[in-house]
């Protein structure tokens, strides 16, 4: 399989103007149905769902519900939207581990709201796989680079 | 408009029919600074768990009101140690992580270094001095250091009473969490570091109150229908005041309790483990107390600024005031020592669903004290409403626990600080 980076910066791009433009639903799409979302705490980046606490630990189903949240009008934190900015560089594949392409890219995540402005910065680690011609994402691990997520507020969007 | 004649700072109107808080006590910088002096630098406040220096060299850095502390255990005394993380000579920072293991704690600024019970041990030089006074130069530790059960508490007050009379009522509930872990708990890895920009006082009320379940968290209770969860059950049950400004809701809920109260989330396969775990318990302590620690969810505040909730897992929550509207949070998550995988994997899982900055709850929660903080700037009308429950026995959905931590706050606010 010959995938190039600009075929997964291009995928990544999209990934982002889902998430900016909150298409939330179109954005599950791009996962499997065996995929994971999580975040671990700023003070313990290398977290272990399985042993540490962490910020987000998301099987798929509550990737769902996570969605289902934010497209209510019942999230309180994220009703009305905040406006956000997904911004991805230094994108790099990594050697294929079976039928998992490992890619890792750093990102700045903006979000605004109400006259306040927070930002998010630190490094997507991702699992993608190449199904019926598309790649798609199995693991999405976001580790911050701040060292409290205290200036941001909390981690109630998606990053 | 009325005005009241009370004095600055501590403005509540408590007639025995309506609890009013004036809305200056969330704004006024003035107010801020008073609490600064007269409860933070008074009160006991929690530095830490024991299970997390448990080998001795073991230390951990944090704020506590406000300061920057370290607690250590002693390599000698196997104590921890509570310590002023400043050093003898000329003031900088000795404990420059936070955390780890060591031998001694080297000042980088001139290489003071101070071993784990706070000994000055070494320093480039000596001869400089007629007689280095090391006995006299050791590391500063704070006033007053105590635990109960694991959880450290220290104070800066040198006068204040002994913490187990300070705790007051508030012990029972700490045994009531740790002898449902079968009498040892720890934290688990990993801190929650979030913020909001909102008045402290807003969150000790938002951690205690069972009022705003139902409208506030709806998508979590949409969350748990999803999963199959019941929730007939709904929140029901006490509130009460504990002494010294501390209290506790303490409630059935619709969601699991890891530590043995079933619910879809866990799982069918987990069904004959938590009914295990429920009939341990049930063993050890009878039927009445083992109900008590299975089924009822607590939400434990100790006064000012520590919050324990025993619910769909156990969070130790603890929080300081960054300005009158600005306040830094920090939260564990707690658990049965040495748990069997599945049992902490479910715990893990369940703590995320509702807790922390990227929880399906805690967020909104932020909204809404962020919110009343935006009211406050608004004017218009001046005091806020706590009166619920002031005619019945306070049920779940009441405020006396609220009204609890706000008389002690004004006695506080009240006294004379002499020192």
């Amino acid at each position: 399989m010959t995938i190039t980076r600009a075929e997964v910066e291009d995928f990544l791009y999209h990934e982002a103007d889902l998430l900016d433009e909150w298409r939330l639903d179109e954005w599950l799409t791009l996962y499997t149905d065996d995929a994971h979302y999580a975040i671990p705490c700023n003070d313990d980046p290398g977290g272990d769902p399985a042993r540490d606490l962490m910020l987000i630990d998301d099987n798929r189903f509550r990737m769902g519900a996570r969605v289902e949240r934010l497209n209510s009008r019942k999230a309180h934190r994220e009703y009305p939207h905040s406006n956000t900015r997904h911004m991805i560089t230094n994108v790099r594949l990594g050697a294929w581990d079976g039928d998992e392409l490992p890619v890792r890219a750093s990102f700045v995540v903006w979000r605004f709201r109400g006259g306040r402005a927070a930002d998010y910065v630190g490094q997507y680690f991702y699992r993608l796989l190449y199904r019926d011609g598309a790649l798609r994402i199995r693991d999405k691990r976001v580790v911050l680079d701040m060292t409290a997520l205290r200036p941001a507020y909390d981690v109630a969007i998606v990053l | 408009m009325t005005t009241v004649d009370i004095p600055v700072g501590s403005r509540l109107v408590d007639d025995g029919t309506r609890f009013r808080v004036h809305r200056a006590t969330m704004t006024d910088t003035g107010v801020y600074s008073g609490e600064l002096a007269k409860i933070f630098a008074r009160s006991w406040l929690y530095v830490g768990h024991e299970s997390e220096v448990r080998e001795p060299g073991d230390y951990v850095r944090r704020p506590v009101g406000g300061r920057p502390v370290f607690m250590v255990r002693g390599r000698k005394s196997g104590e921890v140690n509570v310590f002023h993380n400043t050093c003898s000579h000329r003031g900088a920072v000795v404990c420059r992580r936070d955390q780890g293991n060591t031998k001694v704690f080297q000042c980088f600024y001139h290489a003071w270094s101070f071993d784990t019970e706070g000994n000055l041990v070494g320093m480039p030089g000596r001869e400089a001095y007629d007689e280095p006074r090391f006995a006299e130069l050791g590391l500063a530790p704070v006033a007053k250091v105590e635990s109960y059960r694991g959880f450290v508490f220290c104070c800066f007050d040198p006068a204040a009473v002994p913490l187990t009379e300070y705790l007051a009522g508030a012990r029972e509930y700490l045994d009531l969490v740790v002898d449902g872990a079968d009498g040892e708990v720890e934290i688990i890895k990993g801190t929650q570091q979030y913020g909001m920009a909102a008045n402290w006082k807003l969150l000790v009320e938002n951690s205690v109150d069972g009022y705003h379940a139902a409208s506030t968290h709806d998508t979590y209770f949409k969350y748990l229908v999803s999963l199959g969860t019941d929730l007939s059950v709904g929140v029901s049950g006490v509130t009460k005041a504990l002494g010294n400004g501390h209290a506790v809701l303490e409630y059935e809920a619709p969601w699991g309790r890891p530590i043995a109260k079933w619910e879809p989330l866990f799982g069918e396969e987990a069904k004959p483990e938590i009914e295990g775990l429920r009939a341990g318990l049930a063993q050890k302590y009878g039927e009445e107390r083992a109900h008590r620690i299975a089924d009822l969810n607590r939400n434990l505040l100790i006064y000012p600024n520590l919050v324990i909730n025993d619910i769909m897992a156990v969070t130790v929550r603890t929080f300081m005031p960054a300005g009158p509207d600005a306040t830094d949070i920090t939260a564990w998550e707690l658990a049965p020592r040495d748990e069997l995988p599945q049992v902490r994997q479910r715990r893990l899982d369940s703590f995320l669903t509702f807790l922390g900055p990227g929880g399906f709850a805690t967020p909104d929660d932020i909204e809404a004290l962020e919110s009343c903080q935006q009211g406050f700037t608004s004017g218009g009308i001046e005091w806020n409403d706590v009166s619920r429950g002031m005619n019945r026995d306070p049920q779940a959905t009441d405020e006396e626990q609220m009204r609890a931590f706000w008389r002690r706050w004004r006695a506080d606010m009240d006294a004379e600080v002499t020192r």
